[in-house]
C-alpha cells in the first residue's frame, strides 16, 4: 500500500488551518496536504501518497544513490565480468 | 532531478543486474513485503532478469489481499444502505466478499464511489450533509497518517455524517509471523520503503537481531528494487545480517515523527485478522476510543456477519510464501483474475495475479506445475 | 412484445404479446461459463465492466448477443468494429456506437465530437470511405437546450470535417432521473473500394505494429474532470476523424493488413483482440510506445496502465514488414499522424498473447483489460 509518487511543490497555502499545496507531477497538478512536512517549501520535491505529502525528497541523497548504482555497474566492467 | 526516470535507467539496471549475477553463488529466497514492490517487479519483469538461483517470494504486503473477509462483508453491508455514500480506493472494489464485491453492490444501486484520497470523502461529507459518508480505511502504516489527519479534520469541521471503516495492518508483526512460521523459506527481506518513511527503521532492529536475517529498506522504482535485492544478496553471500537503508532519499532512521504523533492520537494497536493467514496479535490499528464517533463499525449495525471463505482458496499459504500460486489446485482453473476465489488473484499486486500473467506467456501446459 | 419477467434465472424466458395470445420461448442462458466475477453467476445483472471494452464485454457479446442475433457463422460473429457486408455490387462497412461519456464536456471536446468521430473511425478502420451517419438522441427531461445545441453544432462541424453527412436521426426524451443528460448513438456506412481487404486474416508474423501518435490523451483528459479524480492538467482529448489517414495510406499503396482504433480498453485491448482473432503473438517494446509525460504522470498517480487508457483519435496499424518505413512516412506527413511510430511486431510464438519488453529489458504480458480500469492506489 505504498504508491507514493514524487512531485514538485508549486504553491502553498492554508485551508481550514491546514497547510495545503499544489504539487506538479510532470504536467499534472494535484492539491495535496502538507501537514506532515512542515519544512517543505515551494520548489521542493515530496512523496505524495493518497493526497498527503509524507516526506521531502533529498536531492543530494538521490544523486548519491544514482552514483552508487553507476559504480556497481562500473566495478563489473573493471573486473571484466560485465 | 525528477526522481522517476533516473531510477528506471536501463543502463544502470544492467549494471545492477550484472553485479547481482556476479555476487550470487547459491540459491537464496528473498521476500518483498510491500505490494507496491511486487507490482514493480512484475511490471518490469525483474523476476525474469534475476539469476535462477534467486527466488522472490511475494509477501503479504498487499492490504487489499489481507483485509479480513468479515470486514469486506461489513463494507458490502454498509455500502448497500440507501443513506450511505461508500468511498473506497479503486483496488478494493473487486475484492470478493462472501457474496459479491463493492462493484456488484454498486450495480445493485448502492452509492459506491472510487476516490483517490480520504480527503475526497470528507469533501463529499461536507457536500452532502444529509447522507452518511463512509470511507474504507485500509492500508499499511503508509496510509494511516492520511486517514488519521482526515479524522482530525472531520472533528475540527464538526462533521456528524462522516465515518471510517478501519482495517489498518502493520508490517513488523507480519514479518515476525513469517519468521516464526515452521516452514520458513524466506532468508532476507526487502522492507517497505514508504512504511519506513512514516515509521522509521527502529522496529526492524529487533527482527534483524533476533532472527539474524538481512533486512534492506527498499524503494519502488526499478533501480531501487534491484538495489534492495542486490544488498540483501550481498549480505546473504557474506553471512551478514544487518538492517540497511537503500532508499535514503525518502527514508531516515527516525521516519516522520509528526505523522506518528497524529497516528498515535487517532489510532490504537489491536489484534488483526489477516485474510488467509489468521490472527496476528497486535498487528493492526483501530480508532482510539476518543474518536469512536467516527467508527463506522460502531455507527452501523449491520447484524451478524457470517463470513464464508471459499474452501478452495489457499491464499494464506501463498501470502506467507509457503506455496507458489501454481501449486494451488484452483490456480488458473477455478480461480482466475476474471473469476477470483481470493484477493491475491484480484489485486494488481497479488502474487496469484502476477503468476497468472507469466503462465499465459509460457502456455497452458504450465498450469499444473 | 413485453417480457413478463426480468428476474435473473437460468430458465427460459417467455415473452408474450400484449394480447397474451402468442408466446415465444427463448433458449435458456447459462452464465456458469461466463467470466463474470463469482457473485454475478448467482445474480446475473449488467455491471459497469460490461461496457468497458474488455473481457467482460466480450463475453456478454459472445454468450448473450451473438446467440440471439446470428450465431457463430454470421457476419456479426466477425466482431469487427464495423461489419463488412455485400449489398448488390457494393462492399459496405457498417458500424454503430453509443456515446455515454461523463462528463459530456471535457478538455479538447465533447460528447458530440466522440459521437461523430467514433463511428467515422470504426467505419474507416475497415478501409472504407465513410459516407453517411445516423444520429439517435436519448435526452433526459430537463436537459438545457443550449447544451443540446452545442452538441448538435459540434456534431455538424465534426461531420463536415470528416467529409460525412448526417442523413437521418431520431430523438427520444426520457423522464428526469432516467437518462443522465444525453446519450447519443450514431451508425455509419461507408464504401470499400475493390481490392481493399483488411482484417485479422491478413495479419502475419513479421508484420510491424504502428501507432499513429501519442497514446492515453483522451482517457486522461476525461478523468481529469471526472468527480472524485479531478486534477489539473493541460491534456486535451485527441478526438479526431481518422479517415484521412486511412485514405492516405491506401492511396500510397501501403501494404496495410489491418487497422483498429484503440478506444475503450486502449492499445492493450486492441492488440489482444487482434492477436486472438489472427491467432498470432504480438511483441511490443515499451520504450517505443509514445506516452506523453503528463499522461504517464497521471497514470502513475492513479495507478493506471497507459496501454489501457482510451484514445479517440489514434489508429493502430499492422503493416507488412517491408513497407513499415513507407507507412510511417505517409502517416507523419499528415497533421494527425505526426507522432506515428513503430511499437512492435507480430510473431509466431505465444499465439493470442501480447508481450511487452519492459523499460529495463524484462518481459511482461499485456493482458486484455478485464473491464473498466480501476485506479490503483496500492
Amino acid at each position: 500500500m505504498c504508491l507514493g509518487i514524487p512531485g514538485r511543490v508549486e504553491e502553498v497555502w492554508e485551508a481550514d488551518g491546514t497547510r495545503m499545496a499544489t504539487v506538479d507531477f510532470s504536467g499534472i497538478r494535484k492539491e495535496v496536504c502538507l501537514a506532515y512536512v512542515p519544512d517543505v517549501v515551494v520548489g521542493d520535491y515530496t512523496i505524495i501518497h493518497v493526497g498527503f505529502a509524507l516526506t521531502r525528497l533529498d536531492e543530494a541523497s538521490a544523486l548519491e544513490t544514482l552514483a552508487l548504482f553507476r559504480e556497481a555497474g562500473l566495478l563489473d566492467q573493471e573486473l571484466g565480468t560485465a | 532531478m525528477k526522481y522517476l526516470d533516473e531510477f528506471a535507467d536501463p543502463e544502470l539496471a544492467r549494471g545492477l543486474l550484472d553485479d547481482i549475477a556476479r555476487t550470487v553463488t547459491r540459491p537464496w529466497s528473498i521476500m518483498e513485503v510491500c505490494g507496491g514492490q511486487t507490482h514493480t517487479i512484475i511490471r518490469n519483469g525483474i523476476d525474469q532478469l534475476l539469476p535462477d538461483d534467486v527466488t522472490l517470494i511475494h509477501g503479504p504486503g498487499c492490504p487489499v489481499c489481507v483485509t479480513p473477509l468479515e470486514t469486506i462483508d461489513r463494507a458490502l453491508a454498509i455500502a448497500a444502505r440507501p443513506e450511505v455514500i461508500f468511498c473506497t480506493f479503486g483496488d478494493m472494489a473487486r475484492v470478493p466478499g462472501s457474496n459479491g464485491d463493492l462493484l456488484s453492490v454498486k450495480a445493485a444501486g448502492g452509492d459506491v464511489r472510487l476516490v483517490y484520497s480520504p480527503l475526497d470523502a470528507v469533501h463529499l461529507a461536507r457536500q452532502f450533509p444529509e447522507r452518511e459518508v463512509v470511507f474504507f480505511a485500509i492500508g499499511f502504516e503508509t496510509t494511516a497518517p492520511a486517514n488519521a489527519m482526515t479524522v482530525q479534520m472531520a472533528r475540527r469541521l464538526e462533521l456528524t455524517n462522516f465515518s471510517l471503516l478501519v482495517s489498518h495492518v502493520l508490517v513488523p508483526p507480519a514479518m515476525t509471523a513469517i519468521l516464526e512460521a515452521p516452514r520458513r523459506r524466506v532468508q532476507g527481506f526487502l522492507a517497505a520503503g514508504h512504511v519506513c518513511t512514516v515509521m522509521g527503521m527502529a522496529q526492524y532492529v529487533p527482527l534483524v537481531e533476533r532472527y539474524q536475517v538481512p533486512i534492506v529498506v527498499t524503494g519502488f522504482e526499478p533501480l531501487d528494487v534491484l538495489e534492495g535485492i542486490r544488498r540483501v544478496l550481498a549480505q546473504l553471500e557474506e553471512g551478514r545480517a544487518e538492517l540497511e537503508n537503500a532508499y535514503p532519499r525518502a527514508v531516515s532512521f527516525e521516519g516522520n515523527p509528526t505523522a506518528r504523533r497524529v497516528v498515535d492520537e487517532v489510532f490504537e494497536v489491536c489484534d488483526r485478522q489477516w485474510r488467509g493467514i489468521g490472527l496476528i496479535p497486535r498487528s493492526g490499528w483501530r480508532l482510539a476510543p476518543a474518536f469512536a464517533e467516527f467508527d463506522a463499525e460502531q455507527r452501523f449495525d449491520v447484524g451478524s456477519i457470517v463470513a464464508e471463505e471459499s474452501p478452495r482458496c489457499r491464499s494464506g499459504e501463498v501470502l506467507q510464501g509457503h506455496i507458489t500460486p501454481p501449486q494451488c489446485e484452483a490456480f488458473g482453473t477455478g480461480c482466475t483474475p476474471r473469476s477470483p476465489l481470493g484477493a491475491p488473484m484480484v489485486s494488481s499486486e497479488g502474487a496469484c495475479a502476477a503468476y497468472y500473467q507469466f503462465r499465459r506467456l509460457n502456455g497452458p501446459a504450465l498450469a499444473s506445475s | 412484445m413485453r417480457p413478463t419477467t426480468s428476474s435473473a434465472a437460468s430458465t427460459g424466458r417467455h415473452w408474450r404479446a400484449a394480447d397474451g395470445a402468442t408466446a415465444v420461448t427463448t433458449t435458456p442462458l447459462d452464465p456458469q461459463n461466463w467470466s463474470c466475477p463469482v457473485p454475478l453467476r448467482d445474480h446475473p445483472t449488467i455491471v459497469m465492466g460490461h461496457g468497458g471494452g474488455g473481457r467482460l464485454g466480450a463475453e456478454l457479446i459472445e454468450h448473450l448477443f451473438l446467440p440471439a442475433f446470428g450465431g457463430t457463422g454470421s457476419i456479426l460473429a466477425q466482431l469487427g468494429d464495423a461489419a463488412v457486408v455485400q449489398a448488390g455490387a457494393a462492399r459496405l462497412a457498417f458500424s454503430t456506437d453509443s456515446f455515454v461519456v461523463r462528463p459530456r464536456f471535457f478538455p479538447g471536446g465533447n460528447l458530440g465530437d466522440l459521437a461523430v468521430n467514433g463511428t467515422v473511425n470504426d467505419v474507416a478502420m475497415t478501409g472504407a470511405v465513410p459516407l453517411f451517419l445516423s444520429a439517435g438522441f436519448v435526452l433526459e427531461e430537463g436537459l438545457a437546450l443550449d447544451e443540446l445545441g452545442i452538441l448538435a453544432q459540434t456534431m455538424g462541424a465534426a461531420a463536415r470535417r470528416a467529409g460525412v453527412e448526417v442523413v437521418t436521426g431520431d430523438t427520444k426524451v426520457v423522464d428526469a432521473g432516467h437518462g443522465d443528460g444525453a446519450y447519443i448513438t450514431t451508425a455509419g456506412v461507408g464504401l470499400i473500394a475493390p481490392g481493399v481487404d483488411l482484417g485479422p486474416h491478413r495479419v502475419q508474423p513479421g508484420d510491424v505494429v504502428l501507432v499513429s501518435g501519442p497514446i492515453g490523451l483522451h482517457g486522461i483528459a476525461v478523468l481529469s474532470v471526472r468527480d472524485g479524480f479531478e486534477f489539473g492538467s493541460e491534456i486535451l482529448s485527441d478526438t479526431a476523424p481518422l479517415n484521412g489517414l486511412v485514405a492516405a495510406l491506401l492511396a500510397a499503396g501501403v501494404d496495410v493488413h489491418m487497422m483498429r482504433d484503440p478506444t475503450r480498453g486502449g492499445v492493450a485491448a486492441i492488440l489482444n483482440e487482434i492477436a486472438a482473432s489472427s491467432d498470432t503473438g504480438v511483441e511490443i517494446v515499451e520504450r517505443s510506445v509514445p506516452v506523453p509525460e503528463p499522461v504517464s504522470a497521471a497514470c502513475s498517480l492513479l495507478g493506471l496502465d497507459p496501454l489501457e487508457v482510451a484514445n479517440e483519435g489514434r489508429l493502430v496499424a499492422f503493416v507488412g514488414r517491408d513497407d513499415a518505413d513507407h507507412a510511417l512516412e505517409v502517416l507523419r506527413s499528415d497533421p494527425l499522424g505526426v507522432g506515428a511510430t513503430a511499437i512492435g511486431q507480430v510473431v509466431a510464438e505465444h499465439a493470442g498473447v501480447v508481450v511487452a519488453r519492459t523499460g529495463i529489458g524484462g518481459t511482461r504480458v499485456v493482458d486484455l483489460p478485464l473491464s473498466e480500469q480501476l485506479p490503483r492506489i496500492c
